[in-house]
């Protein structure tokens, strides 16, 4: 067996099957704790609670004013490389054909040149997150080995895509077969790492908003 | 022809000219990546060199390989390598049967110990001592390893021989195996594909009888002048690919404008060969460009690499039931650690009211 049909068969399959676990675990044993009812009054004037949990989810997406300035880079830099990888994964054809393996559904695919573009920004992005982390004194004293190994499983596959489909350095069955085990490399770490805010920030930013304007509180 | 007699001296009394034996030698050089000050060299070498005695073994296989040398459109290709040969033995083209034509193997192998050249087309059978496939009362097992045990060199010709073909594709029933695995101790070239660029059996031919040594071959043991790069590298269609246009079927707009054929599954970005340079039928055309993706024939296991028409990017696995069944276990888990706190919280209630 090659590393290419190691990597589009065993390893792809075994790391898709720790993915679903891990996420469908983690997610369900939050979802099915023990809630505590919520015995205060509502506040007059409270929105029903969907409403509450959207306009909390809707006001995260930008800093508030008095603390834009300070987070303004944070915040640009985060969407950079979000919308980014959002435009890699499901933009260029090579994704989608792998998705409509898993799924079946299948979309037109973005031209190969702005794919490549969005990577190089995307990278440069991500490494300048990294930067930021390493030279901010506060940030770097929080930061820990997930923060940081889960930079690296991110940035991985951006860069090991980007020189597979320029066909540099190595021959292409061994640079896509790098690239599908980093991706593998990926999905085994997202469930357990912080990759997981990718399906937690939707359960957290809604709870956050119905009990904060139960209370009449806009956050 | 006479045994004694020169390529040279047999080429002159069938009436070809040294201007045609020149062109021919430029057209070697050229397909074996050699300089051009080569094709004198090998004109001169053809033309003092004796015929190389060539024992052809043909085993699980199609007979695809010998169609294609024999059918090869190639003007003189054909004819130059029966001339450049020996032919001593081959099943198919041999006029004569039975013990006869054994006679004749077991002669070329006596009178050329040490100097004869073995072409195999076919995968060896190995399971229960080869039985899945005799000839004249021996496994194809015994056979090869009887000629080459005092051959030169060998040829395995096609993906068969080179990499165990389609006898080798799972389950493998008759334990098909490359000549490869069963030679360890000689030279083997492998000029894979299903069937194999009839050029490409030609120059690798030519230039052993010219230099008397293998050409460059790779890690797969090919000769490097035909497989040195791959059919994406070289395909018309590329540019399509670059740009992100792909032909999403065999009839749709971009199939009839002639895009990219990845997503309909062609394998060309990993298969080494030199079908989108030579082509077939005497440069006519090579699959691609006749609307079908390349299989990767010329590959190991390419017939076991999850369908031909799934798009490499894809994965080869089964992962509707891979995802269901982790979806189902990560499931329960999550619902038996949730039921474990709930407990572990009723537990402590209780303990907190007494």
């Amino acid at each position: 067996m090659s590393l290419l049909d190691f990597a589009r068969g065993p390893a792809l399959e075994a790391a898709m099957a720790v993915f679903v676990f891990g996420v469908c675990w983690r997610m369900l044993s939050l979802l099915l704790l023990p809630w505590a009812r919520d015995k205060s009054v509502a506040r007059a004037g409270a929105p029903p609670a969907l409403l509450g949990a959207t306009r909390s989810f809707v006001r995260h997406l930008w800093p508030p004013r008095p603390l834009a300035p300070g987070s303004l880079f944070v915040t640009v830099n985060g969407y950079v490389f979000h919308v980014g990888l959002a435009v890699i994964v499901f933009g260029l054809a090579q994704h989608i054909l792998f998705l409509r393996g898993l799924v079946g559904v299948h979309w037109p695919n973005l031209p190969s040149g702005v794919v490549s573009a969005a990577a190089v920004v995307t990278l440069a992005s991500l490494l300048a997150a990294l930067g930021r982390r390493l030279t901010n004194p506060v940030l770097k004293l929080i930061s820990t080995f997930n923060d940081y190994f889960s930079w690296f499983v991110t940035v991985l596959p951006v860069a090991t895509g980007l020189v597979a489909v320029s066909h540099l350095w190595a021959p292409y069955e061994t640079l896509l077969a790098v690239h599908l085990l980093s991706v593998a490399l990926l999905l085994i770490w997202f469930p357990f790492g912080k990759l997981m805010h990718a399906f937690l920030v939707f359960l957290t930013r809604t709870e956050t908003g119905i009990f904060y304007s139960r209370r009449g509180a806009e956050i | 022809m006479a045994t004694s007699e020169t390529i040279g001296e047999e080429l002159v009394r069938r009436g070809i000219s040294r201007r045609a034996l020149l062109k021919y030698s430029a057209y070697l050089a050229t397909l074996m990546a050699l300089p051009p000050t080569a094709s004198k060299a090998i004109a001169a070498a053809l033309a003092a060199a004796r015929r190389q005695s060539v024992i052809w073994l043909s085993f699980q296989e199609c007979t695809g390989c010998t169609e294609s040398l024999t059918r090869s459109f190639s003007p003189t290709i054909e004819d130059m390598i029966f001339n450049l040969i020996s032919l001593d033995y081959h099943e198919t083209l041999q006029a004569v049967s039975g013990a006869a034509a054994e006679q004749a193997r077991l002669s070329a192998m006596r009178e050329n110990r040490g100097k004869y050249v073995v072409v195999i087309d076919g995968s060896v059978s190995t399971k229960d001592g080869g039985v899945y496939s005799t000839n004249a009362g021996k496994t194809n097992l015994q056979v090869l390893e009887e000629t080459a045990e005092h051959a030169l060199a060998l040829i395995s010709v096609g993906t068969c021989a080179a990499f165990g073909g389609i006898p080798h594709a799972h389950p493998n029933p008759t334990g098909a195996v490359p000549v490869s695995e069963i030679i360890t101790d000689k030279p083997v070239i492998n000029i894979s594909g299903c069937p194999p660029i009839p050029e490409a059996m030609a120059g690798t031919i030519a230039y052993l009888v010219t230099f008397g040594k293998l050409p460059d071959l790779d890690h797969l043991n090919r000769p490097k002048a035909i497989f040195g790069d791959t059919i994406h590298d070289r395909c018309y269609r590329r540019p399509f690919y670059d740009k992100g246009l792909f032909a999403k079927g065999f009839d749709d707009e971009g199939a009839r404008k002639g895009w990219c054929l990845y997503e309909v599954g062609c394998k060309g970005p990993v298969t080494y060969n030199a079908c989108a340079t030579l082509k077939w039928n005497g440069g006519v055309s090579f699959p691609i460009q006749s609307g079908h993706g390349c299989l990767g024939c010329s590959e190991p296991d390419f017939w076991d690499k999850g369908g031909f028409y799934r798009p490499l990017s894809a994965s080869t696995g089964n992962p509707a039931a891979v995802v269901g069944g982790a979806a189902a276990a990560g499931i329960g888990v999550g619902i038996a650690s949730a039921l474990l706190v709930r407990r572990h919280k009723l537990d402590a209630n209780k303990e907190s009211k007494s």
